[in-house]
């Protein structure tokens, strides 16, 4: 039904194309000088349409201009070609190639041209002394206003510059086209095609992505790198065409295309977070400006459904690696259980304590850098303490509830992020603690004998190997503990992203992409 | 007027834009193999000659019918054929 809809709407905007040539040499008007007919005259075009009070205003000059025998005149109208009135030898512009050809943005636009039909020069709007002066002719208009501007051409209309490029621009896109067959429904072709994550896609037609391109200004066909597993080659239009897919509005276009040049950051091993059986995929935080400026939620239920930019901007990059990348589930993709981010995982930072650094600050970015972080991580634990008054309590039990990634008696295995709601951050900013006291704290908390955790300890066989024995380790490596704080402001429930059990250098490292 | 709808291809390209049949069975050996008598006269003999064929060829045979030729087969019938075997033959010719 979207398609239908799109079709309708183009061939409301556009009728069919017609035959007529555009060449301003080629088109003959009987009623009007030609250069067959004298060649000392000077050839102007004017592009004009009905619905335009000031073309309305200059009708009878048109008709004068039309008449006179020292000028030859071509008058392309483009809505109506009953306009002007009593006028033969309009020519019907409907199609709005010939005003998009010649970039018209103002009617009247009245172009000359010089003999070899190369533009002289161009006037628009209605200025009484330019249009005599331009044409030569004295008393043109003599019985009219000085001065009315002119209004915006049809190829200005909304969403017309792409429906224009496409047809007559010649733009490039280089994707391949697929035709779909009469019967076939547009949604279930892209089903039966395999783009699809499972729920619908926008189906991908070449007006949504020349709209959906407009949102970055880089060059459609610009390589970013090689998407994995199978290491095709990406373009920036391959990302718009997933980005349409997904949902995204043109203006998210920036943030997937960082999210990408993440994703394929050696430090980040997607190919080997794609193939593993473990639960994670790349979770997506998003910190700085962008997140406002596009409506992201940092708010209620951030972490869940309801937000478009949350939600596409996260099912982009996953629609991408299965399509570009070839990444499908039990196919590369050999994950036992998955998770549900998997469809989609992307939230925004919560920077409204402006003491508290952001997850972009922590890696080294400033407050005004809009930056989308990538962490290789599975669903959600919650950390529930709604009792803890002091930043030391509260600390020493989300230490505790930590300790459960992957695997209690697992250290140094996996990394996490730490999701601070807004509520326990103010726990610690009344305890007058920062985020990297939180993160000390944590540290030190954390510190654990090796014999409490090693295989066979408190009778389970699973743990860290026997040779750590006599050492004290962390659950976490360095740098393997993310803070970020979002949500509502009600509500002590805190969370834990734990990661991909192949973290650090041997695995996935979370990575950074400034916009 | 019908103007064809056309997508972008959101993929590497590596296969034809065509859409494409499942995989077929590497062997019938030790498969299972639906055969949909349509309900056309002498189907059955037909297909009991098929049937003896692919049970020599080692494949386990599952007999199913459709109700009528005319219509389409039951959702029910092509689910059950779906869940009981790796592949099925329908006869379509008299």
């Amino acid at each position: 039904m979207v398609l239908s809809t799109e079709k309708h709407q183009l061939e409301q905007l556009l009728p069919a194309k017609t035959e007529h040539k555009l060449s301003v040499t080629n088109h003959r008007n009987p009623f009007l000088n030609q250069d067959t007919a004298n060649n000392n005259s000077t050839h102007y075009a004017l592009v004009v349409k009905k619905d335009c009070p000031t073309c309305a205003l200059i009708e009878p000059v048109i008709k004068s201009l039309a008449d006179h025998s020292a000028l030859s005149l071509k008058v392309y109208v483009q809505d109506d070609p009953s306009f002007p009135a009593n006028l033969s030898g309009v020519i019907d512009d409907s199609t709005l190639e010939y005003s998009y050809q010649q970039g018209i943005e103002i009617v009247p636009t009245l172009i000359r041209f010089k003999d070899n039909s190369e533009e002289e020069s161009r006037i628009f709007g209605w200025e009484k002394k330019q249009w005599q002066s331009f044409t030569g002719i004295d008393k043109l208009g003599a019985e009219l206003i000085e001065f009315k501007p002119g209004c915006g051409s049809k190829t200005q209309d909304p969403g017309m510059e792409e429906v224009l490029a496409l047809r007559f621009g010649g733009q490039g896109l280089q994707a391949r086209t697929v035709e779909l067959a009469e019967a076939e429904d547009i949604m279930e072709a892209c089903y039966d095609r395999g783009w699809s994550d499972g729920l619908p896609v926008v189906p991908p037609t070449p007006l949504r992505v020349m709209r959906m391109l407009k949102g970055c200004s880089r060059d459609a066909a610009e390589i970013i790198g090689n998407v994995p597993p199978d290491n095709v080659p990406c373009s920036i239009e391959k990302i718009a065409i997933n980005a349409v897919m997904a949902g995204c509005k043109p203006e998210y276009l920036p943030l997937v295309i960082a999210s990408v040049e993440a994703a394929l950051q050696d430090r980040f091993c997607m190919h080997g977070l794609l193939c593993t059986t473990y639960f994670s995929s790349p979770v997506m935080v998003v910190s700085g400006p962008i997140t406002k400026q596009i409506g992201m939620n940092s708010g209620l239920n951030a972490l869940g459904q309801g937000n478009r930019a949350n939600a596409t901007i996260g099912r982009a990059l996953q629609l991408l690696i299965r399509n570009v990348g070839g990444g499908v589930p039990g196919g590369i993709d050999r994950a036992t259980m998955g998770n549900p981010g998997k469809y989609t995982y992307c939230f925004a930072e919560d920077e409204s304590d402006e003491d508290w650094a952001s997850l972009a600050m922590d890696r080294g970015f400033e407050r005004r850098d809009s930056v989308v972080s990538l962490f290789a991580g599975d669903g959600l634990q919650a950390i529930l303490d709604q009792q803890s008054r002091t930043a030391a309590s509260l600390a020493k039990s989300m230490a505790l509830s930590l300790r459960s990634v992957a695997h209690s008696k697992l250290f140094g295995l996996a990394d996490a992020i730490l999701v601070v709601c807004p509520e326990h951050r103010r726990v610690f900013r009344e305890s007058g603690w920062s985020k990297e006291d939180l993160r000390k704290a944590l540290y030190e908390e954390l510190m654990t004998p090796g014999s409490e955790i090693i295989r066979g300890a408190a009778g389970i066989a699973e743990g860290m190997p026997k040779k750590f024995k006599d050492k004290i380790l962390n659950k976490f490596r360095d740098d393997g503990l993310h803070i970020v704080t979002t949500g509502g402001t009600a509500g002590m429930f805190s969370a834990i992203i734990g990661g991909w059990v192949a973290a650090g250098e041997r695995g996935s490292q979370i990575v950074s992409q400034k916009l | 007027m019908h103007s064809p709808t056309t997508l972008l291809d959101p993929t590497a390209e590596l296969q034809p834009s065509e859409r494409q049949l499942l995989p077929r069975l590497s062997s019938i050996a030790g498969a299972t193999i639906g055969l949909l008598d349509i309900s056309k006269p002498r189907g059955k003999e037909f297909l009991d000659e098929v049937q003896k064929h692919l049970e020599q060829a080692g494949a386990t045979v599952k007999r199913y019918t459709k109700p009528t030729f005319a219509r389409i087969a039951p959702t029910e019938l092509t689910q059950q054929i779906s869940v009981e075997c790796d592949a099925v033959i329908e006869g379509l010719a008299d």
